[in-house]
């Protein structure tokens, strides 16, 4: 955990009190709508169908168990006693009343919390692979990069006005866990030759209504300039990017229009004159920054000891085949010997994608306390991860988690859905997601039919906005209106991570009621046409193209 | 009524701004009294503007390049960027290029939609005079500058936060 100073909590406690200025006037009616909505916005309050929703930042995802806590907390005095963690590694609240919001906040600042700019058109939350930290492929701890970047992004002058929202990502890992490709900006630490860090910069990424994959524009940006180089990219954005049509208002277009070398040229002429800048980062500030975050102090076991564990470890894997099961999709590999990282599952059927109660959540807080030096992170798959568990502890551990629900043992495979809330509590949304979702899930709750499958990614938003990552899923769901009616268009062969892809659309779109139907039938195309059950269904599309799942889908429907 | 904000306080107004969107300069310009011109004006007619009696400053969008009103001719002694709404931020990189690529030393004024809540941000890139939205709150605004006592980034005001840490002297 990153723990704040004095001025970082100055710092949001006066925002706190900018924004309970700012909804007392609303209030009173001294601020009209139209002014304090782009105020609110920027604050991570959204007007929606039934009611405000507020997004609070979980930066990079990484949470303590005290802040998990005060969200519990949050979520049963202001909320109805749930929260949906996003995407984009947040905490929306679908209930709260405006007038409370300014409440929230301030119980937020008392965990070191807020909700700056999870909204609006500004530099939003900076998100990470969930595993940084204890990855075995790390390059480079992202956490320190990323929370200096926070702390860049935090209320910047400049940019709190952009012609739209703005998306980094940073990886650290030779897999990309953190969807860098499809951000406004995507980083990649990594080393020089020199063993010096850097950063692989890439703009122009995004999915939305013009899915694109970024382009490369730095292949290795020496740290000291990350902040200079990330003004001079954002500020060739603020004063050229489109301001006349918010779908063409996305960095992407920009990148496009100038082609990525004729933007990479007007980022490197900016960026002459902020090189070496004020902004330019010094060695003292990355190991303040460092020093900052805690970090869990492993406990080195005695090799008899351990050989014993390991022993008892195996027998139990062996003996328990649901236990395996779970190990084998929920439990990752850890950089330290002798612990893991466990993924709870929420894509448990019947249970909205990313959703947890109060209950759930302060359980998890104990869980973490008891097993994982009392840290939490959010995926953007929608999960949560304890990083750093005894794996002594696991079966203990999954049995917990197994009486709270959280242990669907899915990770990876198709029914670990990452869905957005969709048209239930969107007001953008042309199409419901939640319950495709469900339906599908319920479709394929055979255990051993799942495993067969494989791993498969399903992807489902509820409009263009494409807040579920309907592009990036190995099958990926669009809800679309077809007067007034939701219908759902089926793409395939999208994938995320270091290969990412955007899936090609099979055919027209289909009706709701519809939809495991077509599902099923492009998993028979798949079993059918699989050279061995290590080919996944990713894999076999990009092998034979769209065609044959095209026809079985749309043949079998005439 | 406009309230204009100098240096953090209230201040009485000499300048006229002319030419915007909505009122198109009708005949010649005045020679008299200090004026706020447009980019356009001020780059097609220097040499009356420079035989004018009273001052002469030049406004602009913030859309538009302020690199030229360094190209050529004299530098006028106030800038205006106007910000046609207060979302609208290409304003705020335009004054942090004036102040901090261009040098410029004047007055460097926000007109259009300038709303108290937006103060902080604008005088952080380099505005140190406010033209405020008619509807404004003049002594609440004048508050908002001490909204926060910190800031983390560089600007036109200050370095990043950082280097104050390292020093030793944060606010």
């Amino acid at each position: 955990m990153y723990l704040y100073d004095p001025i970082d909590q100055r710092l949001v406690e006066e925002r706190v009190a900018q924004f309970r200025d700012q909804t007392r006037r609303f209030l009173a009616g001294q601020l009209s709508e139209d002014d304090f909505r782009p105020l609110r916005l920027r604050n991570g309050l959204y007007i929606q169908k039934r009611a405000p929703m507020l997004r609070v930042a979980i930066p990079y995802g990484l949470l303590s168990a005290t802040q998990l806590r005060k969200l519990a907390h949050i979520a049963r005095t202001y909320d109805r006693g749930c929260g949906h963690f996003s995407t984009r590694q947040n905490i929306q609240f679908n209930w709260p009343r405006l007038e409370d919001v300014p409440e929230i906040l301030a119980e937020l600042a008392t965990v070191q919390m807020h909700a700056i700019q999870t909204s609006g058109n500004c530099v939003r939350n900076i998100t990470t692979d969930h595993f940084a930290g204890v990855a075995p492929d790390e390059i480079v701890d992202p956490f320190v990069w990323a929370e200096v970047m926070r702390q860049w992004s935090t209320l910047h002058p400049e940019f709190g006005f952009l012609p739209r929202k703005f998306k980094i990502a940073i990886n650290g890992s030779v897999e990309d866990r953190a969807a860098t490709l499809v951000h406004d900006i995507g980083l990649h630490a990594v080393r020089s030759d020199s063993s010096e860090i850097g950063f692989r910069v890439i703009v122009g990424g995004g999915l939305g209504r013009t899915p694109i994959i970024g382009h490369v524009i730095r292949e290795c940006l020496p740290w000291r300039h990350l902040l200079t180089y990330l003004d001079a990219i954002l500020r060739g954005y603020n004063r050229y990017g489109r301001r006349d049509n918010k779908y063409k208002a996305r960095i992407k277009i920009l990148v496009k229009d100038l082609t990525p070398a004729g933007f990479a040229e007007q980022v490197e002429a900016e960026w002459a004159h902020l090189k070496d800048g004020p902004g330019t980062l010094i060695q003292e500030e990355i190991d303040r920054v460092a020093q900052q975050f805690t970090r869990p102090a492993y406990a080195t076991v005695d090799p008899v000891l351990r050989k014993q564990e390991e022993v008892r470890y195996d027998a139990r894997l062996a003996a328990d085949r649901a236990f395996a099961r779970w190990v084998e999709r929920n439990v990752q590999a850890h950089r330290v010997a002798g612990y893991a990282a466990v993924t709870l599952s929420l894509k448990k059927t019947g249970v909205p994608p990313g959703d947890a109660t109060a209950d759930q959540m302060d359980a998890v807080a104990d869980l973490a306390e008891r097993h994982s030096f009392g840290e939490i992170r959010v995926s953007h798959e929608q999960n949560l991860v304890l990083p750093d568990v005894p794996v002594r502890d696991l079966h203990e551990l999954w049995g917990r988690l197994k009486e709270l629900g959280f242990a669907t043992p899915n990770i990876g495979l198709l029914t670990n859905i990452i869905s957005c809330p969709g048209g239930d509590f969107c007001s953008l949304a042309n199409a419901v997601s939640i319950p495709v979702a469900e339906a599908i899930q319920r479709r394929f709750d055979d255990l051993d039919y799942l495993y067969d499958i494989g791993e498969l990614d399903l992807n489902i938003s509820g409009c263009m906005n494409a807040c579920g990552h309907h592009h990036v899923g190995n099958i990926g769901i669009l809800g679309v209106d077809k007067n007034g009616e939701e219908w759902y268009q089926i793409t395939i062969g999208g994938r995320q991570g270091a290969q990412a892809a955007l899936g090609r659309v099979i055919g027209p779109s289909v009706a709701r009621d519809e939809v495991p139907d077509v599902i099923e039938r492009l998993i028979a195309v798949y079993l059918e046409q699989r050279e061995s059950e290590h080919e996944r269904f990713v894999d076999v599309v990009h092998r034979l193209g769209i065609e044959p799942f095209k026809s079985h889908v749309y043949d079998y429907a005439d | 009524m406009t309230t204009l904000i100098k240096q953090r306080r209230i201040a009485s107004d000499g300048w006229r701004v002319i030419g915007l969107p909505n009122e198109p300069i009708a005949g010649p310009l005045p020679t008299e009294g200090d004026i706020i011109v447009p980019l356009a004006v001020w780059r097609g007619q220097q040499a009356a503007l420079l035989g004018r009696q009273g001052r002469t400053g030049v406004w602009l969008e913030g859309a538009e390049d302020p690199a030229v009103l360094f190209s050529s001719g004299f530098i006028p002694e106030l800038i205006a960027v106007r910000f046609p709404t207060f979302t609208d931020g290409r304003g705020y990189s335009a004054a942090r290029l004036l102040r901090e690529r261009h040098g410029f030393r004047g007055e460097l004024r926000a007109i259009g939609d300038v709303l108290r809540d937006t103060l902080f941000d604008l005088a952080r890139c380099g505005f140190d005079a406010f033209a405020l939205r008619d509807d404004q709150d003049a002594d609440a605004a004048v508050a908002a500058f001490d909204e926060f006592s910190e800031v983390y980034q560089a600007g036109a005001d200050r370095g990043p936060l950082f280097t104050r840490r390292v020093e030793g002297t944060p606010a």
